[in-house]
């Protein structure tokens, strides 16, 4: 007789228990989820990526000298390093350029190796002199730097000034489309998610039409029938994204792991394994459980109170 | 506490099918008792459906409880249809919930401390009877013991107005007295009460003022 007297926690005054996407629900929330940490990873690479490019390219300015005696004739004293004095002592007295660089001869060969192979500095190329030229941070317009390039190849004759920024500009709207293309994606996957919810939400509502009939005749209000159904679609949604978000765990942290390399300007294996993965997905994979949560008990909010609309 | 004025209903809204009750107008005071009676298809379940606020007059005024159903908006509804208790011509049960659990359901859905429902619907299964099928799921029991836990269970929130829709359908004779007795004691407590039956024997038993439906229309009220 005192057995059921207390009411178990969650009681299931409903029956929801049984015709509401038990199984079903949460593999497809898992897949969403699933997803959704894919599409916020790729925002989050698309965003470092664009970052990366303007912080580093975008500033740059390559200057070439060319050196009609031959990389071979060149020496201290010699004609060329004067030229490539000059060019540098006209870049450092020019406003807003950070920092000037000639590059040593061994970096050069060193740069060029991928391309022209181990004999790069045997080989008989007549090398220009390089100097590397980084900006300040709001670089110089267009303007300036034609007449900077005037002022130079005035100086020293076949000299060019070549601006990363046109490719910059490039790289980073493709970085910003994949960055919104993303975005897009994941907006795409909540959407679904959330419609999928509506869908498992409205069959549960069908099978158990005379028992909401009945408890909404007993004096249920819309709020008590929805908060039962948000409550279980949330609780479903919940476990599906905890399930997606392990499941992506490890892509996520291979994929890192391979773009390592990349991110820390080639000290490969340098990084801890885990640290590899961003902050930012650290503090993302546990929303995706959170917002799965939310958006299982609005949306199943919103399913149910319409529907209750057509009861008197 | 009860009363119509013209009052009209049809299905499906005011251009839905024919207007199953027309012209209806009576009231019932508080504590009072009716019969309603009539044939099948007479239209008394429809009638007790507007006095349990399951459904909304078309045309004309129905107040319950002081509250003129046309008038005031749908979530003022569930408190007055807490203070009502319906026993359903099909009982009703939620048949994923034992027969305490149902009883306990009106209770739980008005807030009542978690203590007093247990003795409340522990009490009201008992005066019933079904003292031993409180862990019962309503598919196990009998259509006599449905009923009288869809009693029990319209019976256990002291509710102001009982209605009650061929209560003694699945009855036998001696149950159908033992409830008779039941609706006669809340009535003394104040409770209003209103039972459709065209169980005639019984009415012949408990005289009490009677309202007659034909086609819809109330052709007898006393
Ligand atoms: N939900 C409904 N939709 C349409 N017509 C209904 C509905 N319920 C009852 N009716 C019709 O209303 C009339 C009265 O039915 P009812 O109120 O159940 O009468 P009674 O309870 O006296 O047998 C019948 O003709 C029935 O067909
Ligand atoms: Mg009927």
């Amino acid at each position: 007789m005192g057995k059921p007297s207390l009411r178990p926690r969650g009681f299931d005054d409903l029956g929801l228990r049984r015709v509401f996407g038990d199984r079903m629900l949460p593999l497809l929330v898992a897949a969403m989820a699933f997803l959704a940490a894919l599409a916020g990873a790729g925002a989050m690479a698309a965003a470092n990526l664009a970052d990366h490019w303007r912080e580093g390219a975008g500033s740059a300015l390559t200057v070439q000298v060319p050196r009609p005696g031959g990389a071979a004739a060149a020496g201290p004293g010699t004609v060329e390093e004067t030229r490539i004095d000059r060019i540098t002592g006209i870049l450092r007295g020019t406003p807003g350029i950070a920092e000037t660089r000639a590059l040593p001869e061994s970096e050069l060969n060193e740069l060029l190796r991928p391309w022209l192979g181990r004999d790069a500095e045997t080989a008989s190329l007549p090398l220009p002199g390089v100097v590397a030229v980084r900006m300040a941070e709001n670089g110089l317009d267009d303007s300036v730097l034609a007449r900077l390039a005037a002022q130079l190849s005035a100086a020293a004759p076949g000299t060019t000034l070549e601006a990363h920024r046109p490719w910059v500009r490039r790289l980073s709207l493709l970085a910003r489309s994949l960055q919104a293309c993303a975005w897009a994606a994941l907006g795409l996957v909540a959407a679904v998610a959330a419609a999928v919810i509506a869908v498992a939400t409205r069959g549960g509502l069908a099978l158990r039409r005379e028992v909401i009939e009945t408890v909404h005749g007993l004096g249920a209000t819309d709020g008590y029938i929805a908060c039962r159904f948000a409550r279980r679609a949330a609780g479903l949604a919940v476990l599906g994204a905890v399930i997606g978000a392990l499941a992506a765990l490890p892509v996520l942290l291979g994929l890192a792991n391979l773009a390592t390399p990349f991110q820390t300007n080639g000290a490969v294996g340098s990084a801890p394994w885990l640290a590899a993965l961003p902050p930012a997905l650290w503090i993302g994979l546990p929303v995706l459980p959170l917002a799965a949560g939310l958006i299982g008990f609005a949306t199943a909010q919103g399913t149910v109170r319409r529907w209750l609309r057509r009861l008197p | 506490m009860v009363r119509l004025d013209e009052v009209g209903l049809r299905y499906g809204g005011t251009r839905g099918g024919p207007e199953i009750l027309r012209d209806i107008s009576f009231s019932i005071g508080p504590g009072g008792f009716r019969w309603l009676l009539g044939r099948s298809g007479a239209g008394k379940t429809s009638l007790l459906r507007l006095l349990s606020l399951a459904a909304r007059p078309t045309r004309g005024t129905l107040i319950v409880l002081g509250a003129d159903i046309g008038l005031v908006p749908r979530r003022a509804l569930p408190p007055l249809r807490r203070r009502i208790g319906m026993v359903f011509q099909d009982f009703r049960l939620l048949p994923h919930l034992t027969a305490f659990d149902n009883v306990a359901l009106p209770l739980r859905l008005a807030g009542r401390p978690e203590g007093q429902i247990t003795v409340d619907a522990t009490e009201m299964l008992r005066w019933v009877g079904l003292a031993d099928k409180t862990g019962a799921w309503p598919a196990e029991l009998s259509g006599g013991e449905q009923q009288r836990v869809a009693i029990a269970r319209a019976v256990a929130g002291r509710p102001s107005l009982l209605l009650a829709d061929e209560p003694t359908g699945n009855l036998d004779e001696g149950q159908a007295e033992r409830l008779m007795q039941l609706l006669a004691e809340l009535n003394r407590l104040g409770t209003t009460v209103v039972v459709a039956t065209h169980n005639d024997a019984l009415v012949e038993r408990h005289p009490a003022r009677a309202m007659v439906l034909e086609h819809g229309r109330l052709v007898e009220d006393g």
